[in-house]
């Protein structure tokens, strides 16, 4: 395993299943120093248990209560950040419906966990990229998104729309934050075989889906290529890994 | 004169008053600090973001409530946050103005301290009844889970309703290590780092552990600032040797960044880069090395603030200088209006620097990346 990664301080969201849970893996692989965040604290004392080596935060960021303690747990726990990978999602109603059919309460959930969760984090965190970026380092921001985001699917709105604006967002943050030298990029990992696609799709075909760690290891490659561009500020589009 | 009295960090009206090098008041808005600096000058701010440093609890021995201020730790490490220097206070809350609360428990080394879900010993007794140094027995993890879930910011009596912690972090708050917010920080936001930047101006940070400002104990308060640890990083020197070179000034945001980039300072003016602790006070019998201006909160007389300020100015100006901001009102505290001072000693420079930048055009290279 390639140590391209050797000291880097990630914090990744949502890191206790699917994709996030494969990036923990393979970002410490990888040598990098890695704090993850889950709501769950069973789920984050088990990968804390699998991966000694990386430290585990309990928090929502669909609360905006959690946000400043996960900030300080994750700079506690890292000591600054260069990497920040908001991976945390949410589906909205599940199983899926139509948008007629989409309790408002849905959406909100949604919205609050994809769009207003990674922007009051990474805004929390600003301060700390932007250090990164000023001591020479490559500061970068993940932000994970899907097809439907960009694609009308029937059933799909919420997460659509939601991760439709977390896309967007993503690419006007990354022509602002260009002079203090932080990326924004917004990627689809493709459908993956994961907890939450199953509660998307009950009947899909798994042996169509892409693994996580095979996302998780483009992904780090998209991370790792980042971190070795020598000048300038690459296309700021969204970064399609299929 | 009158203390803000709502945690806005960028009220649009928030006002700068401007003392020159030669002694000379003006007043201006905040939103013109940008246009007040010049191509050359290097713009140094404290990035330290602020910890929820006030912890309620119970004083185990006596079951006393009690309430611990974390104000000093000898290291800015994240994983050194297991010892930290202390103000207790008794019972009751910000509401009531730190003279006025009762007194805590008499304290002595040993006692258990359960506060939420962080268990603390005391230490020691240190130079006052209320100065503790404290060991958090709970591992590193958690004490850091615990500070950030439990602890709250430290409170101001002024303010009506409680601050929470993001009133606390400025826009370029980075390591959760200071103990009270580096308010003078307030003044920048991004935007306004751009404008310095289409300035000429360079913008750098220094991490200092802005420790707490007052105690409401005259006595307790003769002993700040305590001692504070400080990281200085390597561009912010590149940029500060490279803007003395060209005769551009050092601007520091806040009382914090002239203590840190004095205490590195060498005798002539060059800063070393790297971490250290700042243990010096400054006044009016320091002489600056390297920091040429201030931008600080309206601090008043007898503050350990207003004692810094006199390193800049002599008394008599510093005396006109409030004697206006209380005229025309100006706020003082972390969320009032803002000063920009100029070292009167700099004058000389300032001049032959102006003549510089004349001559020729702009060439400090520009270090940040791309």
């Amino acid at each position: 395993m390639s140590q391209d990664m050797d000291g880097l301080r990630v914090a990744i969201t949502g890191g206790t299943s699917g994709l996030g849970l494969a990036l923990v893996r393979e970002l410490l692989d990888r040598g990098a120093h890695v704090a993850f965040v889950a709501r769950n604290r069973e789920g984050v004392e088990r990968v804390a248990r699998e991966r000694p080596d990386a430290h585990g935060i309990v928090g929502d960021v669909s609360q905006k209560e959690d946000i400043y303690p996960i900030a300080i747990q994750v700079l506690g726990a890292l000591g600054g950040v260069d990497v920040l990978v908001n991976n945390a999602s949410s589906l909205g109603p599940v199983p899926l419906v139509p948008l007629a059919d989409t309790e408002c309460e849905d959406l909100e959930l949604a919205l609050a966990t994809n769009v207003l969760g990674p922007f009051r984090l990474t805004k929390a965190l600003l301060g700390t990229l932007a250090g990164s970026a000023r001591e020479g380092r490559h500061a970068l921001v993940v932000n994970v998104s899907t097809d439907a985001a960009v694609n009308a699917y029937p059933n799909w709105g919420a997460y659509g729309a939601s991760k439709a604006a977390l896309h967007h967002l993503s690419r006007i943050w990354d022509e602002e934050l260009a002079p203090e030298g932080i990326r924004v990029v917004s990627i689809d990992p493709g459908d993956m075989d994961t907890p939450m696609h199953a509660l998307a799709v009950p009947d899909a075909d798994r042996s169509t889906l892409k693994r996580p760690d095979v996302a998780a290891r483009e992904v780090a490659d998209l991370i790792a290529a980042v971190q070795s561009v020598t000048a300038g500020h690459v296309a700021a589009d969204q970064q399609v890994l299929q | 004169m009158i203390g803000a009295s709502v945690p806005i960090q960028r009220s649009p009206d928030a006002r700068l008053l401007v003392v020159d090098d030669y002694g000379d008041v003006t007043h201006h808005a905040r939103a013109d600090f940008p246009n007040l600096v010049r191509e050359g000058d290097t713009v140094v701010a404290n990035d330290a973001a602020t910890l929820p440093a006030s912890l309620f609890g119970v004083h185990l021995p006596t079951g006393n409530p009690i309430e611990l201020r974390l104000a000093a730790r000898d290291s800015l490490s994240p994983e050194r946050v297991t010892c930290f220097t202390a103000v207790v206070f008794g019972s009751g809350d910000f509401r009531t103005p730190t003279e006025h609360r009762p007194h805590p428990p008499v304290l002595q080394a040993g006692d258990a301290l359960q506060l939420g879900p962080l268990r603390a010993v005391v230490l020691r007794v240190i130079k006052h009844q209320r100065l503790v140094d404290v060991r958090f027995q709970n591992p590193v993890g958690e004490i850091w889970e615990g500070l950030s879930r439990y602890g709250r910011p430290i409170q101001y009596a002024h303010l009506p309703e409680p601050i929470a912690i993001w009133d606390t972090w400025t826009r370029i708050a980075s390591q959760p290590v200071a103990f009270e917010s580096p308010s003078a920080g307030f003044i920048l936001d991004w935007t306004v780092i751009r404008l310095l930047r289409s300035r000429g101006a360079r913008f750098a940070t220094v991490t200092h552990a802005a420790g707490i400002s007052s105690t409401g104990d005259l006595e307790l308060d003769q002993l700040l600032p305590f001692d504070e640890p400080y990281n200085i990083p390597p561009h912010t020197a590149t940029l500060i040797a490279a803007s003395r070179r060209r005769g551009g000034r050092v601007i520091a945001i806040g009382t914090t960044v002239v203590r840190a980039l004095e205490h590195a300072a060498d005798r002539d003016g060059t800063v070393r880069s790297g971490e250290g602790i700042a243990t010096q006070r400054i006044g009016s019998l320091t002489a600056l090395r390297v920091v040429d201006a201030i931008v600080s909160g309206i601090h008043e007389r007898g503050t350990s603030h207003y004692e810094l300020l006199r390193a800049f100015q002599d008394d008599d100006t510093l005396f006109r200088m409030n004697s206006e901001a209380e005229a025309r009102g100006y706020k003082t505290h972390e969320f009032g209006d803002s000063a920009f001072i100029l070292h009167s000693g700099r004058s000389a420079r300032s001049r032959v620097s102006l003549a510089a930048a004349n001559a020729e055009p702009r060439v400090i290279a520009d270090l940040l990346p791309a």
